[in-house]
């Protein structure tokens, strides 16, 4: 499905106001690394993936694994959005009356391919969807975006040699390099640069791109399918906290809610910046 | 004489066999499958093999991403890196989304002998069954691990297996009427005085134990219990019933196994002896196999030493 870019700028902003209101609604997940890796998202979802709301479980389809499996506050308003579930479900996040859970999960989310949480496993899982599509011989793409601070986990390195092993063009991750973790900064809490050296070292292709630049980012997933016989990997320079002013690039917005005060100061900007999208 | 044979070398033979008409069965070994007996297959079906390397915690997490698109992954590795290494990867990439991958675990308990107390998972039985959702199993002998393998293709879950390094006497082809099915627990000997619950190759020491009390004068039934979880209580309810006390012995730590399954369910549903053999919550250490066993007493005697102190026990409480 292509989508021209003014819709996909509206989807992506839509998004964050929702994502917003479901942290506040619950009072607790994840804005920071959510509203980095919210454009990725609407360019996968809109844009690039073959996928049917109507017929999630299609063999044929394309599948998206969210390795940094808490940012369900840019996964779950994209679902709704593309027509996955009614956006009032999105009310239900991280609630006991519902299935939307805190992390990505499978079994009751629509749209959701697997579940995920527990960092440097979503990509491993990937990998998996990709080997089955080789064996099959399917046209499938396999899509993953991953943390910067989560590929501190070694398992991401072990997926990422796999990847290479099979030459898994039909594989494309995504690292949001968005320079923060819980504790800080990734420069300090554990260096991961140079990324393109090592991800071309580990035998990926690799694409730099401003995470937050929809054409350009759905221009690399494009130029991700014309490579055969290695992976690709994005790497999107993003910020965390994108769209917030106050959330911007302060790793303290990883995992908190705002409070009252906080929230309408935020929804008042994002709310602004939906309706200069939507050119009103 | 009965036939010998390690029962991962006949999980191995078992994966072949099946192969062909299991086109779904897909196997993921990390750097050990001469060991783990997966290397047969990889030959006869290089197509359906993924050597992941020395790398478990990805290999369970691909084998869920396999699976997620229909396949039947089986994925290899001495227990103490599938169950204990990649434990977290096992509970939340497959257990947690309940994705049909088969987690074998090979070489497991002190039964590995020379490599010593790194290699020896005594654990695993324990870890497994902790995770919702998992089913576990460990055979006691070729005969009946081909069995399991067939029942665990047929099933659509997750599950982790143990299998043995060492070659052990088959006694599950004589029982008459034998029919393995996961949760079932299989009477192999039928007495009055005792029963011993078993698993694995102590289920062959069990028997061995047997035969040593009847000379003086003991009646002792023992089941084995291929399936740790979910726990076939119906025959540990009749046992403890018919029986009065119970021992439990596996090749493994006691706090967390068999023996904790069967004491946690017999605690409320009929409270009699459960006395738990097995290894006193120590580490192995490096040794001939057999020297290894002997040296923790998990062998027939140990068994049978532990059978007469719940006699005494329950005699004691019925005067």
């Amino acid at each position: 499905m292509k989508t021209d870019m003014k819709t996909l700028e509206v989807v992506a902003a839509k998004g964050r106001l929702l994502g917003l209101d479901m942290v506040y609604d619950c009072a607790s997940g994840h804005l920071g690394g959510s509203f980095s890796a919210m454009d990725a998202l609407t360019v996968l979802y809109f844009d690039v993936m073959n996928v049917d709301p109507q017929d999630p479980a299609n063999p044929d389809r394309d599948r998206f694994v969210l390795s940094k499996g808490h940012c369900t506050p840019a996964l779950y308003p994209i679902l709704a959005q593309r027509g996955f579930f009614p956006q009032e479900d999105l009310k239900l996040f991280r609630s006991i009356d519902g299935h939307m859970s805190g992390h990505a999960e499978m079994n009751h989310v629509k749209g959701v391919d697997m579940s995920t949480g527990s960092l440097g496993q979503g990509i491993s899982a990937a990998v998996g969807m990709a080997l089955a599509g080789k064996m099959d011989k399917k046209d499938y793409r396999v899509y993953s975006i991953l943390g910067d601070g989560e590929i501190e986990e070694g398992q991401v390195w072990e997926a990422f040699m796999a990847a290479a092993k099979y030459d898994l063009d039909n594989l494309c991750a995504v690292i949001d390099v968005n320079g923060l973790q819980i504790d800080g900064k990734t420069a300090d809490v554990m260096p991961t640069e140079p990324l393109d050296k090592k991800m071309k070292a580990f035998g990926w292709n690799v694409i730099p791109v401003d995470g937050h630049d929809l054409a350009a980012l759905s221009a690399a997933f494009e130029q991700a399918k014309t490579v055969s016989g290695k992976p690709t990997v994005l790497l999107a320079k993003t910020v965390k906290g994108k769209g917030v002013s106050f959330m911007e690039n302060d790793a303290g917005w990883h995992g908190k809610a705002p409070n009252a005060e906080q929230y309408e100061k935020a929804r008042a900007e994002l709310v602004a910046a939906l309706a200069e999208k939507e050119g009103k | 004489m009965a036939e010998k044979i390690a029962t991962r070398a006949a999980y191995g033979k078992a994966l072949v066999e099946l192969a062909d008409q299991e086109p779904d069965l897909v196997v993921l070994d990390a750097d050990l499958s001469g060991s783990t007996m997966t290397k047969d297959f990889s030959k006869a079906h290089p197509d359906r093999f993924f050597n992941m390397g020395i790398a478990e915690g990805n290999m369970v997490g691909v084998a869920a991403g396999l699976a997620a698109c229909g396949k039947k992954p089986f994925v290899n590795s001495f227990a103490m890196f599938s169950a204990g290494r990649a434990w977290e990867q096992v509970r939340n990439s497959v257990a947690y989304p309940g994705l049909n991958v088969k987690v074998i675990g090979s070489h497991g308990g002190l039964s590995v002998g020379e490599d010593g107390a790194t290699h020896q998972c005594i654990e695993d039985l324990a870890i497994m069954r902790a995770i919702p959702n998992m089913t576990v199993l460990c055979p006691c002998d070729g005969n009946e691990m081909r069995a399991a393998v067939k029942a665990l293709l047929a099933y659509d879950g997750p599950a982790y297996m143990r299998l043995g390094r060492l070659a052990v006497e088959t006694v599950t082809d004589t029982l008459e009427g034998y029919e393995f099915q996961i949760g079932k627990g299989v009477l192999v000997r039928e007495g009055t005085d005792v029963t011993v619950v078993a698993v694995g190759m102590n289920v062959q020491m069990a028997l061995k134990a047997a035969e040593i009390l009847e000379e003086e004068g003991i009646s002792v039934r023992v089941i084995d219990m291929h399936t740790i979880k979910p726990l076939d209580e119906e025959i540990i309810l009749a046992a403890a019933r018919e029986t009065g006390c119970i021992v439990t012995t596996e090749e493994g730590n006691v706090i967390g196994g068999l023996g904790s399954a069967v004491a946690e369910y017999l605690s409320t549903a009929c409270p009699v002896p459960v006395i738990r053999h097995g290894v006193y919550d120590e580490f192995g250490r490096s040794g001939a196999a057999q020297k290894v066993l002997d040296a923790y007493a998990i062998n027939a005697e140990g068994i049978a030493e532990k059978v007469r102190e719940a006699i005494v026990i329950k005699n004691a409480l019925s005067l």
